[in-house]
């Protein structure tokens, strides 16, 4: 960095909490350190959450729940441990309202089918312009199959919600709101609290896609105003192979089964079942259970942490890197260029390279981003481009690693002869 | 994990001034093809007459290699057989699919042996093929309209 910045000021001791993530000091070829700015797309693993993972499997693996032996018995508390972390790291008033999926698109894929399930003609399901596809999707079709309408919410030039037209939007014909808590392509964080008290007047069902806010910020679903929200596990420091959807109990109770299978019922016959309450309802067959303890490891490493201090880290590496990237010439943010309610992910234009090239010359530098449409191509169209490069930051990242970035995107321009 | 081996002046060259680009009329089939995990697309029409490939224009978003290697392409099959076309295609695919290990043919590839490097970025290769699955399929498509037969 040629030019004075900002000093960085972050709550957190970055070089312990780096010393727990192994893979942070490995080395890419030609002897670049890594610098992973990847992480809304995947987070790292601490050691904690993977001896978790190991000592489940090698002391007490089985199946949970049906096994009736001692180790089924470890398995099924372990299993089950993990949901009481998990419900106690996002506030939920009971354990029972956390519903263990194999990620955040089945979660939405379970909302949008339960609860698209009583949609009719002359309905509306209200979605925003810059979610990701799994709370896109998953509606189009609810849609399809039953008639019901889908309105989108805009975005506006600065890369926040519209919510000019919010009275036109939410009407009493609208049954739910699906939105983005944290845009996963833009950063922008959206005001899910007002949103959620609009619709609730009109008596819709409020979803809440939260697979990028959970990581970043103290989550507590018994304020937020939603009555169904999704997360995934790997994006929180845990294993893949599990996602979360929270529910309101008595709005869980209500909804039908999804998949079905063992475990999800009560009594089978052949003339017709009867399902189990939730949680076990929507959770057929064999569950990630090594995965729910990883889980549960995981949030344990974040609450340890403070997941206050790491919103702080979070809102001061973003304002760092904003202020960083403004300094490449040619360089154009999508969404909000301030630090203000913007999560963790930073999407940008680099005038005359494509963002795949800007993506390889990176890697060849250790620097690890993504390029594309991150799963949010709508959003992309609104701003009218074809696709970006995106960074993102976690609790580990440090302001050396986006200077390096910086750095980098200047090699980048001068590789392509723009500069 | 060179990147010079990767961009070639000759791709660079070709993105920048890519062959054959502006769909023209007429044409027998347009096809359009993206790579959804990156989102890279390209729309592109064929002309044939009987079993010579007589056109070939697209119009394309994506990056320096989708887009250079569409371009080299066109000049690989426009004025040839389908069926020599089909082949040049098959060479090309070992090339990317070789991981470094193959040694491209420039009697067959002419410009196409640039694309070399890409073999070593695993994650570009199908970048470099966006183009010609769409010019097989488009032709493909031509060939079933005249009856003729695709070696694809």
């Amino acid at each position: 960095m040629t030019n004075a910045r900002t000093t960085f000021s972050s709550p957190l001791d970055l070089q312990s909490v780096r010393a727990d993530f192994p893979i942070l000091s490995r080395e890419l070829a030609n002897g670049f350190p890594l610098v992973y700015l990847d992480s809304a797309n995947s987070s790292q693993k601490p050691r904690h959450v993977v001896q978790a993972l190991e000592d489940h499997y090698l002391k007490h693996n089985a199946n949970v729940a049906r096994a009736m032996h001692q180790l089924g018995a470890e398995a099924t508390a372990a299993y089950e441990g993990g949901r009481d972390k998990v419900a106690a790291f996002i506030g939920a008033p009971s354990r029972d309202e956390i519903v263990f999926t194999k990620n955040a698109s089945e979660a939405l894929n379970l909302a949008a089918h339960t609860l698209g399930a009583s949609l009719k003609p002359g309905d509306v399901v209200v979605i925003s312009e810059m979610e990701h596809h799994s709370n896109i999707v998953p509606w189009q079709l609810a849609c399809e199959r039953t008639g019901a309408e889908l309105k989108w919410f805009g975005v506006t030039e600065e890369g926040r919600l519209d919510l000019s037209n919010i009275d036109e939007l939410i009407t009493e014909n609208t049954k739910i709101v699906s939105l983005t808590w944290v845009s996963n392509a833009l950063g922008t964080i959206n005001p899910i609290t007002d949103i959620a008290a609009k619709a609730h007047a009109v008596g819709a069902t409020v979803v809440v896609d939260a697979s990028q806010a959970v990581p970043q910020f103290p989550v507590d679903v018994s304020t937020l105003g939603a009555d169904l929200l999704a997360f995934t596990g790997h994006k929180v420091v845990g294993p893949t192979g599990i996602g979360v959807l929270w529910g309101r109990y008595e709005l869980l109770a209500e909804l039908p089964p999804f998949l079905g299978g063992g475990e999800m019922i009560e009594v089978v016959r052949m003339t017709g079942s009867t399902y189990a309450a939730p949680p076990a309802r929507f959770e057929a067959g064999t569950p990630p259970i090594a995965q729910a303890v990883g889980l549960g490891a995981a949030v344990d490493y974040l609450s340890g942490i403070g997941m206050d201090k790491i919103a702080a880290h979070e809102h001061a590496i973003v304002e760092y890197a904003l202020e960083g990237l403004k300094t490449v010439p040619g360089l154009t943010i999508l969404g909000p260029t301030e630090a203000a309610d913007h999560g963790g992910a930073i999407s940008f234009e680099l005038d005359g390279v494509h963002p795949h090239d800007v993506a390889t010359v990176l890697d060849t530098r250790g620097i690890a981003v993504r390029a594309g449409h991150h799963c949010a191509r709508p959003v992309h169209e609104r701003f009218g481009v074809q696709s970006s490069t995106r960074a993102s930051f976690y609790l580990y990242t440090t302001p050396e690693e986006v200077e390096a970035l910086v750095d980098g995107l200047g090699f980048v321009r001068s590789f392509f002869k723009v500069a | 994990m060179q990147l010079d081996s990767l961009y070639q002046e000759i791709i660079l060259d070709h993105y920048r001034s890519p062959h054959h680009a502006g769909l023209a009329e007429p044409y027998d089939v347009e096809v359009h093809h993206v790579n959804p995990s990156c989102g890279d697309e390209v729309t592109l029409r064929v002309e044939l007459d009987g079993d010579t490939v007589t056109g070939v224009t697209h119009e394309s978003v994506g990056c320096s290699i989708s887009q250079a290697a569409t371009s080299v392409m066109t000049d690989l099959v426009i004025g040839k057989p389908v069926a020599e076309g089909m082949a040049t295609y098959e060479k090309f695919l070992e090339l990317m699919q070789g991981r470094g290990n193959v040694e491209p043919d420039e009697e067959v590839l002419e410009d196409g042996v640039a694309f070399a490097g890409v073999a070593q970025f695993p994650a570009r290769v199908k970048c470099a093929l966006l183009g010609w699955s769409a010019w097989r399929d488009a032709t493909a498509q031509a060939l079933a309209r005249t009856g003729g037969v695709s070696n694809g």
